[in-house]
């Protein structure tokens, strides 16, 4: 039995359902149902077209699921409705999954889980190791979220900004259990790219690839972070940082700029430079000038700051910091980088003490923990 | 088998023997020491005595109900005397002298100067599942 191919059929099988009026929750159960025949059955007997052999079942399925006094009526709407058997279209039906995953009446992390089951095709346990969460944790989000969205009539295309969104929520978690969630979003983001045709899904797969090619120097053998300009760029994977550029390129030359773009044409500055002292940090603070432009986020103005004190100076990252809320998270870690920059090693190893106890995380704490031990090691000497 | 509570504090235990603050080791001591934490969690795994590990930001708020339709009361954030968890492993052993000895063992985790912290830690029975009654 071909799970591969299972996997890669469940959810155009569910987007044809749901786009023949099945409601989602209803669909799902359907397609389950279906998957279990499939398995059953295929061994002895294997269809010449596996889609439409489960879209048939499927459908059947949900017809039996529905066939009760109350649900006569609609039955039989359904079945006058129903298309003429025959090889399944080549729509693709998964394009309606992604938009109604990321459909705006859903919370970001129900978003997320809803696209991992339905559009990726991963077990509510996949999921639920992805997230460290215990699996009947993560079942019922899914089905909170299905019961969400079993109201939406999917007739029209939803925004493509949100489902972006939503698989670079995906791409962030990129925890590696089971499975690995950045890889599993960039194979959804490489799927949409091939199903519509718009620059900025072109620059999120850009900005996942060149991410992803340097994600493997990144820490340590011992999990401890390893900065930029510290990693071993040999260990980058360059076909991939190959392949992102050209997306990028492709994408850019259609004049169409979005975040996504800006954000990848920085990802592939940084991955262009043979080492850290070559990085063009003038043209990344040009980039960086065009994200805030499109998208005004303190986050984007404070790596704005790092960047304008590699270009011009930690005095001129200093003055560009100076104009940022400090309560912005990791605000004082910018601060302590460019006061070391400037030669301030006390104030600077202060700030990296402060920094520390407002770190987002363990492997940033240590990191900014160990920045402030190297320079308090060198004030003592 | 008894599960057992090993409580870190940033605050509120007595004060460690090798007191000196993180910040003023050296890179190699704070790697050494979270070496020590891993293989301690490794080795418990391996001997089938661990439930799980987690560490705890320093933020933390006190909140209270305060009544039908208004916002819950807040206190925050702690005020020095405080007592402050800074994070707890679950351990699943044979008998309190075994909590007792692995305590000992994460307490002696290398500080400054490599030598070990001496950090105290709390050590609390978790209450068993009541017993299954037959009649």
């Amino acid at each position: 039995m071909d799970e591969v191919l299972l996997r890669s059929l469940t959810p155009s099988v569910l987007g044809i359902l749901v786009r023949r009026g099945a409601d989602f929750a209803a669909a799902e159960d359907a397609v389950q149902d279906a998957l279990v025949e499939a398995i059953r059955v295929w061994p002895a007997d294997p269809p010449r077209d596996p889609k439409a052999w489960l879209v048939t079942v499927a459908w059947r399925k949900f017809l039996d699921a529905t066939r009760t006094e109350a649900a006569r009526r609609r039955r039989e709407d359904l079945v006058d409705e129903e298309p003429a058997p025959g090889p399944a279209t080549a729509v693709d039906d998964t394009l309606q999954l992604y938009f109604l995953c990321a459909h705006p009446s859903l919370t970001p992390s129900s978003a997320v889980a809803l696209t991992l089951r339905a559009v990726g095709g991963l077990t509510t346990r996949q999921i639920a190791q992805a997230y460290l969460v215990p699996e009947a944790t993560m079942a019922q989000r899914i089905s909170r979220a299905k019961r969400t969205v079993a109201s939406v009539r999917f007739d029209q295309p939803g925004d493509v900004a949100t489902v972006l969104r939503v698989l670079y929520l995906v791409f962030n978690e990129g925890y590696s259990g089971d499975v690995d969630l950045a890889a599993e979003a960039i194979r959804l983001t490489r799927q949409l790219a091939a199903a519509i045709d718009h620059p900025e899904v072109a620059g999120l797969l850009a900005l996942m690839l060149l991410h992803n090619a340097r994600r493997a120097s990144r820490t340590a053998p011992d999990g401890s972070l390893v900065p930029l300009a510290e990693q071993d760029r040999s260990r980058w994977d360059t076909a991939s940082i190959a392949e992102g550029v050209e997306i990028l390129q492709a994408a850019l030359a259609r004049d169409r700029l979005g975040e996504f773009q800006a954000q990848a044409a920085i990802a592939a500055l940084h991955a262009d430079a043979p080492t850290a002292e070559e990085t063009d940090w003038v043209q990344i603070v040009e980039w960086y000038d065009e994200l805030a432009r499109l998208t005004d986020s303190p986050v984007v103005r404070l790596n704005r700051a790092v960047a304008v004190g590699e270009a011009e100076g930690p005095r001129a990252g200093l003055a560009a910091l100076a104009a940022l809320d400090d309560s912005l998270p990791r605000h004082t870690a910018v601060a302590a980088y460019l006061h070391e920059r400037d030669g301030d090693l006390e104030r600077a190893a202060r700030l990296y003490v402060e920094a520390a106890e407002k770190a987002p995380n363990l492997a940033e704490r240590a990191h900014l923990t160990r920045q402030a031990a190297r320079l308090n090691a060198r004030l003592r000497r | 088998m008894a599960k057992y509570l090993l409580l870190k504090h940033y605050r509120g235990a007595p004060a460690a023997v090798n007191d000196v603050p993180m910040d003023q080791w050296t890179p190699e001591e704070i790697t050494a020491h979270v070496r020590y934490m891993d293989d301690f969690a490794a080795r418990l795994q391996e001997s089938g005595e661990f439930v799980e590990h987690q560490a705890l930001t320093p933020g933390g708020t006190f909140v209270r109900y305060d009544g039908e339709g208004r916002p819950p009361v807040t206190d925050g954030p702690f005020a020095e005397t405080k007592d402050l968890i800074a994070g707890w492993t679950v351990i699943d052993v044979d008998s309190y002298e075994r909590a007792l000895e692995l305590a000992g063992e994460l307490s002696a985790a290398p500080g400054a100067g490599g030598k070990p912290i001496h950090e105290w830690l709390e050590v609390r029975p978790f209450y068993p599942a009541p017993f299954t009654i037959t009649e």
